[in-house]
């Protein structure tokens, strides 16, 4: 065969493409037999009733509220603590030992399996602090789990204000806290949202760390108090997926199809987001 | 407050960034309200000189340094706040740096952040810094565009503005006009000779030219060395230091 450029860097376009294509069709697949075969399921009722009949038929309302909770709850703790600590390291601490050895943690906190969160949730706040199986215990382990990805956005978010912007604040003998409050943050918030966002995606989707921390087999009831156990879209779908015989498949797709939406929703807000800020930003 | 028309005295000033000697054994004095242009090739120490009269080179976490600099007869790393000085010594920067923000809030973001929240204060602040700046006319009727729709020459005028806003005592201006065309190098050129009487001024600049033709008294710094400091007259005509009359008729540098 002679050598001809044209043929070859056809080839590399065609092989390049298939590829890109070959990923899109997972994603395609899944969301089209979810959407399929749980969309008949999808009601009124569905979506607020309590489950009844061993989960056989009925609602998954209290699944739903209680993913809901534990989002809120999971939020409470990791967005203060990580954003708080993002500011610290970006604008505040030296480039020193301790402080690589901080990133470095971070970094391994994000590698960490979730079903290991799980257990030290059980560990620490079920066993330990005797929280038991609670929204509480669960929304911690939730948190710890999603502390890096807010931590690591964050961190990107300020990192990517440029620093001229804090050195004429800093010139016009403004403290070192109002330059970050009002020439950074602002600057930095909608990549801060977007890393809140996706936390929020991944910890109500997450079903190891609930596991032996919150989720209930099977509560038909809404919590009380933070004490309280809940039940969880994903342990929920899990359940009912394995644990219990003669399900309607179209529950189960039905369910998934939920937890799909919700977290699908967040992260499309997050996009939306994210296009809005770098068409906004200015330098 | 001003002793003998000194306004800044430099004693025994060395700096060191981690390994590197920046700065050798300096003493300077700057008289109150005088031009002092300093010049000199990269890598002379002029900017880290600027740097350390605002404790600029404070920000950086390798900066050492040794000997005091006092602004009124007050050391400025121990009599006073740094956030005072600050406002005392403004800075005007090597490239315009209007912040995200309005005209407006651009001009009043130091005084804002120092306190002052009265409309009609900050208006008053707004048209008299702008004037000052010779900005006024060209936006006084789209004061709240974005500052970062001027033109490179207007946002730099623009930060003139801001840095007037806090009431300095004391401008440095870090290669001011380096992105400038001509005319708006003009225009900040007379904006710095019509506040002679208001406010003492140094000029770090690349451009000889520019010394000779604004400064009272010009610097020359060669590899972290004061080599000669004297009127600009003088100095452009007679220097004293074959190295001085080697750089200012352009064989290096």
């Amino acid at each position: 065969m002679k050598h001809n450029p044209y043929r070859t860097e056809k080839i590399a376009f065609s092989l390049l493409f298939l590829a890109t294509i070959v990923v899109l069709l997972p994603v395609i697949l899944i969301i089209g037999i979810i959407v399929q075969k749980g969309w008949p399921a999808i009601s009124w009722e569905f979506l607020t009733a309590m489950p009844e009949k061993g989960m056989r038929e009925g609602g998954i309302f209290p699944a739903i509220v209680g993913t809901l909770f534990l989002v809120l709850g999971t939020l409470t703790f990791a967005l203060p603590l990580g954003v708080m600590s993002a500011i610290f390291l970006v604008e505040y601490a030296k480039d020193n030992v301790l402080t690589r050895l901080v990133k470095l943690a971070i970094i391994n906190l994000a590698g960490v399996p979730s079903v290991v969160y799980g257990l030290f949730g059980l560990g620490i706040f079920v066993m330990f602090l005797k929280f038991g199986a609670s929204i509480l215990a669960g929304s911690l382990t939730l948190a710890i789990m999603v502390l890096p990805i807010i931590i690591t956005t964050t961190r990107e978010a300020l990192e990517s204000v440029p620093q001229s912007f804090r050195e004429v604040s800093l010139s016009l003998g403004v403290s070192k806290w109002q330059t970050i409050r009002y020439s950074v943050l602002p600057h930095a918030l909608p990549g801060i949202l977007t890393g809140i966002i996706l936390a929020v995606s991944r910890a109500a989707g997450e079903t190891a760390p609930i596991l032996f921390t919150v989720a209930a087999f099977y509560l038909p009831k809404l919590p009380d108090s933070i004490f309280d156990q809940v039940m969880a879209l994903p342990y929920h779908l899990y359940v009912i997926s394995t644990q219990v015989p003669n399900v309607d498949p179209k529950v189960r797709y039905g369910t998934a199809l939920v937890l799909l939406l919700i977290v699908l929703s967040m992260n499309f807000v997050a996009i939306v987001l994210r296009s809005k800020f770098r068409k906004k930003k200015k330098w | 407050m001003v002793n003998n028309g000194v306004k800044i005295e430099v004693q025994g000033l060395e700096i060191w960034f981690d390994q590197i000697y920046a700065l050798k054994p300096l003493n300077i004095q700057i008289k109150d309200k005088e031009i002092l242009g300093v010049i000199g090739p990269a890598n002379s120490g002029k900017t880290t000189f600027l740097r350390s009269l605002n404790r600029f080179n404070d920000l950086n976490d390798n900066f050492r340094f040794k000997g005091s600099i006092s602004l009124d007869g007050k050391n400025i790393h121990k009599d006073i706040a740094v956030g005072e000085l600050r406002k005392k010594v403004g800075m005007v920067f090597a490239l315009p740096i209007p912040l995200p923000l309005s005209i407006f809030e651009n001009v009043v973001y130091g005084p804002r952040r120092h306190g002052v929240n009265d409309k009609n204060k900050l208006e008053e602040i707004v048209e008299r810094t702008l004037k000052e700046a010779y900005l006024w006319d060209e936006v006084k009727d789209r004061l709240q565009v974005s500052g970062m729709k001027l033109s490179g020459g207007q946002q730099q005028r623009l930060c003139l503005a801001r840095t007037l806003a806090v009431e300095p005592d004391v401008i440095l201006y870090d290669e001011p006009c380096s992105g400038l065309d001509p005319i708006s190098t003009a225009k900040i050129e007379e904006a710095m000779s019509r506040f002679k009487d208001k406010y003492t001024q140094i000029l770090v600049t690349n451009n000889t030219k520019q010394a000779a033709r604004v400064s009272d008294r010009t610097a020359f710094f060669l590899m972290g060395d004061l080599v000669e400091i004297d009127r600009t007259d003088k100095m452009f005509t007679y220097p004293s230091d074959s190295r001085t009359n080697d750089y200012i008729s352009g064989r290096f540098g």
